[in-house]
């Protein structure tokens, strides 16, 4: 019995050799190592990047903000109207594409025959794997001569009497209506297809319920659907407006690049990110160097913020949904 | 007890949510076909616009001199093979260690945080990332670990690591988690240990999700352009292997041909980009297909 009991955890003992010990803590400590890595470059950028804009700020300091000029011969630089071009541009093309991404989650979740549900969504996802150089590219030869001649104008035509909507007569082809278009059709594979995975993940007996007491589709859509998902799309939202605020290269393709900012959309304009995309090769001075990592702080900060709140959301929305299940 | 009034017959109510209802169905119908009509427009114009400059100098040549027509990209492709190549030998182990670590190690509020910091990485504006790397390794007086302080393959390769990281990481934490548990404990069971359990049993098994997430992650880098504008971005014109020196790019030669005044230059920009499209809209899609194979492998019997 003694013999035995003794017996066991010696031959247990032998398996677990010190290799054993010394092959878990290695690999625990490497692999832990590398997760430090990945966590600290995240704080390395933010540190970095405040680090580098530090002699812009230490002169401008937080006028930066609401001073607007950007000239590198008098080195005097501000941020007002990138600040509102990047705004103006963003929440453009959120209002845009929101609607439209839960309008196709909805199709591909609720309405879409489930054997094309698959392709069609494979294909808008693909739209998100487009490169945003080629979406710029195909911005400035394709969609913006399209929108200068044919779009700008018609909307003007009827709304023309809103300066934000005024001179679309006037067709120019870098416009922040381009810009915006431009990033409607980036953000919106995030955005539909975040929606449709919380379409499909309300509960089936919900929406029978629904469908039984009489509701047509859209009823059940409206009254059980969306209600219960409603953060969840508010994040998937904020998510693409992430997206949108931090893209500079097609951006930049399109919009022309032009500061003051006009009243009007279909004006030249330039945002935070497409600013500093296209002060690539011209950078001369500390200063204006200094001044470039400055708008890129403040483009980090801002979708830092945008990123947290979404990413709160999404997880109280999970929780809740764990609670509720 | 009088009875209430209800009428079976249709009322003018009912066909009103009828109609409300198909409305919203053809606008949910117009939508999805808005969107994909957009990306076959994209795709069209790229492929008929640059299926002309495409032939076998544009593959093996530098560009023209100034003022001629002809020539090609070679100095381009390689230029991508190699960022994208460093980028992944970068990418690759910190974002798989960092997984294991998360879905085998970490304890749940810990792995939490640092799916959460990935996130939030993944969420950076690319052009940040540039900026950042520019500050680091580009503009910096002192020299960092050997390499000194110009743009180069390097940097921009390791800009392109920082958008592939969380990728990788986060593809193969999803994969990690869909190893069943059976498989742990029966080999946990045999006596193997932890390390040769994961090395062994787990990574085996997760090894074409991990695969296909990296290409995926590969696909998005080789697109990138904005990290790569301040870290290496001054390329000279000849095909160059070297990774200190800065090299061309598939996406920065189309972002500066395309708005170059030269007629045969935009023709370039756009077969590239068709090149370019090619190459990520095949290998996503490609890699797509696969994950949800090895997905349904793992998930299925249970």
């Amino acid at each position: 019995m003694e013999a035995a009991s003794v017996a066991a955890p010696e031959g247990l003992r032998r398996t677990r050799g010190r290799g054993d010990r010394i092959g878990d803590t290695v690999l625990y400590v490497i692999t832990a190592c590398a997760a430090v890595i990945g966590v600290a470059v995240v704080f390395m950028i933010v540190w970095r990047i405040a680090e580098g804009a530090w002699p812009a700020i230490k002169v401008f300091n937080a006028s930066f903000l609401w001073h607007n000029e950007w000239n590198p011969v008098v080195n005097k630089f501000g941020a007002r109207d990138l600040i509102i071009g990047t705004i103006v541009t963003s929440f453009g093309a959120v209002l845009l594409a929101a609607p439209l991404s839960i309008a196709i989650g909805l199709f591909l979740s609720e309405l879409a025959p489930p054997s094309v549900r698959g392709p069609i969504g494979t294909l808008i996802e693909m739209l998100a794997a487009v490169p945003s150089v080629v979406v710029g590219l195909w911005g400035i030869y394709v969609l913006a001569p399209f929108n200068a001649q044919h779009v700008q104008p018609f909307i003007s035509k009827f709304l023309g009497w809103i300066p934000l909507f005024a001179n679309g007569q006037d067709k120019i082809e870098s416009t922040v209506f381009s810009a915006m278009i431009v990033l409607t059709i980036m953000i919106i594979p995030i955005t539909s297809s975040i929606c449709r995975e919380l379409f499909v993940g309300v509960p089936t007996e919900l929406e029978e319920g629904a469908i039984g007491l009489g509701a047509t589709r859209w009823e059940m859509v409206r009254t059980v659907v969306l209600p219960s998902v409603r953060g969840g799309v508010v994040a998937a939202v904020i998510l693409g407006l992430g997206r949108a605020l931090g893209e500079a290269i097609a951006v930049t393709q399109v919009i022309g690049n032009f500061i003051p900012l006009k009243r009007s959309i279909f004006e030249p304009g330039d945002t935070l990110a497409s600013r500093t995309a296209n002060q690539y090769q011209g950078a001369v001075s500390n200063i204006q160097v200094s001044s470039l990592i400055y708008l890129a702080l403040i483009l980090l900060v801002i979708t830092l913020i945008t990123n947290l709140f979404a990413q709160l959301v999404v997880k109280r929305f999970d929780v809740h949904r764990a609670g509720r299940d | 007890m009088t009875t209430p009034d209800i009428s079976l017959k249709a009322s003018g109510r009912g066909r009103r949510r009828i109609v409300v209802n198909r409305i919203a169905e053809l606008a949910a119908l117009s939508a999805a076909i808005a969107a994909i009509a957009v990306l076959g427009i994209l795709v069209w114009s790229v492929f008929s616009r640059g299926v002309h400059a495409l032939n076998l100098d544009f593959f093996t040549k530098g560009p023209a001199l100034f003022g001629q027509t002809g020539g090609g990209v070679a100095p381009a492709l390689v230029g991508s093979l190699l960022l994208v190549g460093i980028a992944t030998l970068m990418a690759l182990p910190i974002g798989v260690l960092s997984a294991i670590y998360v879905s085998e190690f970490a304890p749940r509020r810990l792995g939490d945080q640092v799916r959460l910091w990935l996130d939030v990485l993944n969420g950076f504006p690319s052009i940040v990332i540039g900026i950042f790397v520019f500050a680091l390794m580009v503009k910096t007086a002192l020299p960092v670990v050997g390499w000194g302080h110009h743009q180069s393959a390097l940097a921009g390769g390791f800009a392109l690591a920082i958008i592939m990281l969380p990728l990788v990481a986060r593809a193969t934490m999803e994969v990690l988690a869909l190893v069943p548990g059976e498989l742990r404990d029966a080999s946990y069971a045999l006596g193997v240990s932890k390390w040769q359990t994961v090395l062994r049993v787990v990574l085996p098994t997760a090894f074409g999700g991990i695969l296909t997430g990296t290409t995926l992650a590969i696909a998005r880098a080789a697109g990138e352009t904005a990290p790569l504008l301040f870290t290496c971005a001054l390329a000279g014109q000849l095909t160059d292997w070297n990774p200190t020196h800065s090299v061309n790019s598939i996406p920065l030669t189309i972002f500066q041909y395309s708005e170059a005044p030269d007629e045969n230059l935009h023709q370039q920009a756009w077969a590239l980009a068709f090149v370019l499209i090619a190459f990520v809209l095949v290998t996503s899609l490609t890699a797509r297909v696969l994950l949800e194979r090895s997905r349904r492998k793992l998930g299925g019997p249970r």
